[in-house]
């Protein structure tokens, strides 16, 4: 009876000690990246799609490649409901989970970024805000765990700016043109202003800012003044419904929709389709393609809906948001991968992932391997620019359709760059922080 | 110095010198204020017939622009989407009824106010789980141009969202004073122990009020659905109910729709003309601020009935 007590409780141990030698391994060859989305509440109809783009990239990634490098990539979704405090309870439920805790975050919410900013450089995670957050993280000396490529706010301000001087016939003739700004209500929405003022001030148009309170259901205040105005542009920072709200109140006012322009967060298919034919001739800014006609869309239908394309178009496929989803995935796993260049194949911590964002460099070879010849443009990171000199395109909404109705379009950095630096300096004042020598 | 121009001067400058324009704010502002008061009315309604403050009637809008728009999206006719939300209304004032209000009877009205919150939530995330959280185009052909008239832009869409709460406001006063179920449903409201000694059948009285809640709800669900598709933020419009509510009583029909035209109004000219003193997008609170006002001189809003109590 005792030898058989015996025997029985050395298997137990070694069943135990197999079991976690075997768990550990598996855990060993996993990259975990948290996901924090918002599929309901307000904003959900801008979350949803860029959370699908998310997904089923990084499911891509695992099925068709195997993971990156042989890691397979785990993700957990956590619903923000784009509201900050939630942000942050997803943010401290999901840093420490995985094998080597949370590789970065991408916070989708310029909210929710500015309070993960001093959290990052203490927990040691990554945040990559792309093309969203707090501008000024592009100085890489003084935000070191912040990445904001492959364009902030105040480029994409000063991009658009350049789009109306060259619609306009040159810079000259911006004096004396009327110029609207209709932004959110919140830290994302002010974003822009800071630029859009320095540019009135530089090329003369008299420049109206017109803010709209969460969620932006309501307009009819901020259109009786724009009608009232009669601005020759209008330039919009919009999130959620206020987009597709704006775009049916601009056709009511017979605004001409050619010359309003949202910024890279107005323009998506849920925000142009309540409008019907009103919308046709709305512009947004962008720095990706939209649709599904590339090569890593084909490849999202095979490996991850197999095969079945309208299950896929279901979820969103080729809207421009989606779209956005996946080329954020894309970053972020061709940084870890990076990091994987220097530190081998293994789980990455967040500093490895950090060092892999720093020294990004996805150039055009890559970006067709990747199937995404076209779709977007590659970027460089470095020590000190964590914007790089990306561009964007103005595309056009046609009644079924987004197109491009411009080349690309550099931001006007040697104005953006000193504001950016000046902002950082003050930010790195105020908290203490000694800026990196890059 | 500037600030006092900017707060007393300018503002009125302003108005008298563009007066075709101020014709078009306060214009403007009642047809946003028929707007609210079709979500207003829904509140009314089951305050004045239960003595109830519905937290979830936007919810409600919410679940039955869902409804009507996901039957349609399968391939239902309008006329008989229409329908069918009708009877899941319906299906819904039962199920409250029977699973919420019937284990509530007389009991304190706080404590029914937060059986409504917690229906506020069911009803997001039921809404949400059977029909889905994307945006939804609700197009029931009403029409949405836009003409001068006088130098004064109308809106074919607006119009008819005021014919629409003209009707719906008619229709509603008749039923309450005019029909032995209002008179029934106001006896209710005062005393819900005393109503069913004389022999009211309070279960069946609540499921007639919130049915025809639902039903108005479902009318302000399409019209501002219609309006900027159907989503959540519908359900956030019962935050710009609240004030009208304050201003135009609980209990008065009417009030409602007079709330909601003074608080549209109201807050289109503070946004437009004293906006820029506050740095712009004061409407929101503003419309709780001109209620607030009204609140210190009529507590009870000025239509509401006024309650005295003897201790």
């Amino acid at each position: 009876m005792k030898f058989r007590s015996l025997i029985l409780g050395a298997l137990g141990v070694a069943v135990g000690i197999t079991g976690i030698a075997l768990s550990k391994a598996a855990y060993a060859a996993e990259q975990f990246i948290p996901m924090l989305v918002y599929r309901t509440g307000p904003y959900a109809p801008s979350g949803i799609p860029v959370a699908n783009g998310f997904r089923d990239y990084y499911t891509l990634v695992n099925k068709r490649d195997g993971g990156i490098n042989g890691v397979t990539v785990t993700f957990e979704e956590c619903e923000t409901k784009y509201d900050t405090k939630i942000g942050v309870e997803c943010y401290e439920k999901l840093k420490g989970k995985g094998p080597t805790g949370a590789s970065l975050f991408n916070p989708y919410s310029t909210g929710i970024t500015y309070q993960l900013i001093p959290k990052a450089s203490v927990d040691k995670v990554p945040i990559l805000s792309m093309g969203y957050g707090r501008t000024s993280a592009a100085d890489g000396r003084v935000f070191e765990w912040v990445f904001n490529f492959p364009m902030t706010y105040w480029s994409q301000a000063s991009a658009f700016v350049k789009y109306v001087s060259r619609q306009e016939g040159g810079y000259d003739k911006l004096k004396g043109k009327n110029i609207v700004h209709v932004y959110h209500n919140s830290a994302y929405g002010k974003e822009a202003n800071p630029t859009l003022v320095a540019l009135a001030k530089r090329y003369g148009y008299k420049l109206t800012l017109l803010a709209v309170d969460h969620p932006g259901q309501e307009q009819k205040a901020t259109w009786l003044q724009i009608r009232r105005l009669k601005p020759d542009w209008v330039f919009m920072s919009g999130w959620g419904v206020m987009n597709s709200v704006a775009i049916k109140e601009a056709a009511a006012i017979n605004f001409p929709m050619d010359h309003f322009v949202g910024n890279w967060w107005s323009g998506t298919d849920a925000d142009v389709i309540p409008a019907g034919q009103g919308s046709v001739g709305y512009k947004s800014t962008t720095f990706h393609s939209a649709g599904s006609g590339f090569p890593v869309h084909a490849d999202i239908i095979k490996h991850v809906y197999g095969g079945d394309a309208a299950k896929a178009k279901e979820n969103n496929i080729g809207e421009v948001l989606y779209n956005r989803g996946m080329v954020n995935a894309m970053f972020g796993i061709e940084a870890i991968r990076t990091a994987m260049g220097k530190y081998g194949n293994k789980s990455m911590t967040g500093e490895q992932v950090r060092w892999g964002l720093e020294n990004l460099n996805v150039e055009n070879a890559r970006l067709q391997a990747l199937g995404m010849k076209d779709f977007t443009r590659g970027v460089k990171v470095s020590c000190a620019d964590h914007e790089t000199g990306g561009s964007l395109r103005i595309q056009q909404w046609d009644g079924t359709k987004w197109k491009f109705v411009s080349q690309w379009l550099s931001p006007m950095r040697d104005i953006v760059r000193p504001m950016i630096e000046k902002d950082a300096a003050m930010f790195a004042k105020e908290n203490k922080i000694t800026p990196r020598s890059c | 110095m500037e600030l006092l121009n900017i707060l007393f001067v300018a503002p009125f400058v302003d108005i008298t010198s563009s007066p075709v324009f101020f014709a078009e704010v306060v214009i403007g502002g009642l047809m946003t204020g028929v707007m609210y008061s079709l979500v207003a009315l829904g509140f009314v309604l089951i305050f004045k017939a239960s003595g109830v403050f519905n937290f979830a009637q936007g919810a409600m809008v919410l679940f039955a622009a869902l409804t009507l728009v996901g039957l349609m999206e399968r391939g239902v006719p309008i006329p008989l989407a229409l329908a069918g939300t009708v009877l899941v209304m319906i299906a819904l004032a039962m199920l409250i009824e029977r699973m919420m209000l019937r284990h509530l009877v007389n009991q304190e009205g706080i404590i029914l106010f937060m059986a409504t919150i917690g229906l506020n939530f069911l009803l997001e995330g039921a809404g949400q789980i059977a029909w889905g959280s994307n945006v939804k185009v609700l197009d029931l052909g009403i029409p949405n141009q836009s003409f001068e008239v006088a130098g004064i832009l109308l809106n074919q869409f607006d119009l008819f969202a005021a014919a629409i709460a003209a009707v719906m406001v008619t229709v509603l006063a008749v039923f309450f004073q005019k029909t032995t179920i209002g008179r029934a449903l106001r006896a209710v409201a005062d005393d819900h122990q005393a109503a069913l000694s004389v022999g009211i059948p309070l279960k069946t009285i609540w499921v007639i009020v919130w049915s025809v809640a639902g039903i108005v709800a479902l009318v302000a669900g399409i019209m501002w659905g219609a309006k900027s598709g159907v989503q959540f933020s519908l359900s956030l419009i019962a935050l710009k109910a609240l004030p009208v509510l304050i201003l135009g009583g609980f209990t008065s029909v009417p009030g409602a729709i007079i709330g909601g035209l003074i608080i549209g109004v109201g807050e289109k000219i503070a946004e437009i003309y004293w906006g820029p003193a506050f740095g712009g997008a004061i409407e929101g609170w503003f419309a709780y601020m001109l209620a607030l006002a009204f609140l210190m001189f009529r507590p009870q809003g000025l239509f509401g009935e006024k309650i005295i109590e003897r201790v």
